[in-house]
């Protein structure tokens, strides 16, 4: 160490560095900022002694309090569902036909299926339900697979067309492509325009009307009103999953469609199945 | 004090300072990065947790070519309000054959663990195409070209290989017909016997929905398999750790 050199004016002994003549003092810290300092390391020994911190041979030591993220989660779900499960275990028990509008369980059951739809059906139906080009709008009364309590509540659990669940509703249109040929596909197309709207080539229609029968009638029914029990669409409604202009019609025709819904009862618990249920029949279109 | 003036002799020698600052950043390594190898709550096993085939393992190129990961996580915390709303909060297991994670670290957008087999394929190729169409108040990018670029695998081989170095247990037999498998996902008309047999519980499927092995694809079969690996209805973790 070279020689400590003192400042002649403060008495406080510099870094000996000059710059110019210019010499720095070399101060101590200050003493609260020191403290502050001091105070960090006993808080943060203190710390790892009351929170799992230390590396050992097997596992990190536990801490005296115990902690743990996994303990926290699981037991902060049990604190929440606790005060729930008066009207959990009633709405598991409930008979959801017969369940009353105006009921405290029904308000529930809407509250707790709202916030579940938003999560996790919003993505597919819209967060207003309205739904998008190829999924169902859930607001109107027309239902593919029906639009009662118990039909929601199994098209949600057992989903459309999943290969997760041995239950989910089924079918499946030809395509019609490989059976038509492109006058045949015309004509049908024009038929099925002219179920639900006024401006068709009667030309047409009457060939296509012989093609529906034979072929469409089956499921979609001889006057083209649907069948729930199959899924098949109701034709003369005006209302379109995919859309009812002719192009889109004659794509559905030629190609088919095939919409899939996951099956929410391997997702959900029971008791959120039977909420979002309650939730959709609520929404206006429930039959 | 006696220490102070020591002190001030690492001060003014950078080499020494040098030399020490290292010592210090070598012990912080040791005590917080090296025990991760051996202790075993960083190790936990989980059932079901198996190398991505070699189509996902495309899709995660994809992923991260796309910077997915700027603004979608894959990483649900062990918190309630994340547990109910993305599902069960994710395990160190099932990223282990992650290189690199993709748990991020920003949700502009959702997270992602568990997002497999949540949505239909079709919902995957519309929401990428143009998000907006299914989820209107989305500020996600459209992603419609992916389905113009079409895929062949070249180097699926080298890609596998490069992972197993890395540590991902792909068998010899995997990266035999790892060009065969990387094909056959998207067929399910095709012979995927063997595919399903070396990747347990892999989704066959037109992914895209058209004739072509796309970018799409694989992108989309990488995300259908997000977060299915382990079947949490006859899995539970220690709840100590």
């Amino acid at each position: 160490m070279s020689e400590r050199k003192i400042d002649d004016e403060t008495g406080v002994e510099t870094t000996g560095h000059s710059w110019d003549g210019i010499e720095e003092l070399n101060n101590p810290l200050p003493r609260w900022w020191l403290w502050t300092l001091y105070a960090c390391i006993v808080w943060a020994i203190a710390y790892t002694i009351a929170y799992p911190a230390w590396p050992m041979i097997s596992g990190a030591t536990k801490g005296m309090l115990g902690y743990s993220t996994r303990a926290e989660v699981a037991a902060d779900i049990v604190a929440h569902e606790a005060k729930n499960e008066a009207l959990v275990a009633e709405l598991i028990a409930a008979d959801l036909t017969a369940l009353p509008p105006s009921s405290d369980l029904h308000r529930y059951a809407v509250a707790r299926g709202g916030s579940v739809f938003r999560a996790q059906c919003s993505q597919c139906h819209g967060s207003g339900a309205a739904g998008a080009v190829g999924y169902p709008n859930l607001l109107d009364n027309d239902w593919l697979w029906g639009g009662d309590i118990e039909n929601i509540s199994a098209t949600i659990r057992h989903g459309v067309r999943n290969d997760t669940d041995l239950d989910a509703r089924y079918s499946e249109m030809p395509a019609y492509g490989d059976l038509f040929v492109e006058k045949e596909i015309e004509a049908v197309v024009e038929y099925v325009v002219s179920l639900s709207s006024t401006e068709f080539d009667a030309g047409l229609v009457q060939a296509g009307s012989e093609l529906f029968l034979d072929n469409c009638a089956a499921c979609h029914g001889d006057e083209g009103l649907g069948d729930q029990f199959l899924g098949a669409p109701n034709l003369v409604d005006a209302i379109w999953l995919y859309g009812g202009d002719r192009d889109t019609l004659t794509e559905t025709v030629t190609n088919a469609r095939f919409g899939v819904m996951p099956a929410w009862g391997q997702r959900l618990s029971d008791v959120d199945v039977r909420a979002v249920s309650v939730y959709v029949h609520a929404l206006g279109g429930g039959e | 004090m006696g220490i102070l003036e020591k002190h001030a002799v690492l001060e003014k020698s950078p080499t020494l300072l040098f030399a020490f600052s290292l010592v210090v950043v070598t012990i912080g390594g040791i005590v917080e990065i090296a025990p991760l190898f051996w202790l075993e709550n960083t190790i936990e096993e989980v059932e079901g947790v198996r190398p991505y085939t070699p189509l996902e393992l495309t899709g995660r190129d994809i992923y991260v070519r796309e910077g997915c990961y700027v603004c979608h996580s894959q990483m649900i915390r062990p918190m309630r309000d994340e547990v109910e709303r993305y599902g069960h909060y994710s395990l160190a297991a099932e990223s282990m054959y992650d290189h690199p994670f993709q748990w991020g670290s920003k949700r502009t957008g959702p997270d992602l663990a568990r997002v497999g087999q949540r949505y239909s394929d079709a919902w995957h190729v519309d929401h990428l195409i143009d998000p907006q169409s299914v989820v209107p108040e989305s500020i996600m990018p459209k992603y419609g070209f992916l389905a113009n670029r079409e895929i062949e695998g070249e180097h699926i081989e080298a890609l596998l290989s490069t992972h197993r170095f890395v540590g991902v247990p792909y068998t010899d037999e995997m990266i035999e017909q790892a060009s065969a498998d990387f094909m056959v996902q998207t067929d399910p008309f095709g012979d995927w016997d063997g595919l399903v047999e070396r990747y347990p519980g892999a989704a066959v499927s037109n992914f895209d929905g058209q004739p072509e092995l796309t970018e799409m694809d694989a992108l989309i079969a990488y995300l259908q398999v997000l977060g299915t690996m382990v079947d949490f209805s006859t899995f539970t973790p220690d709840a100590s750790r």
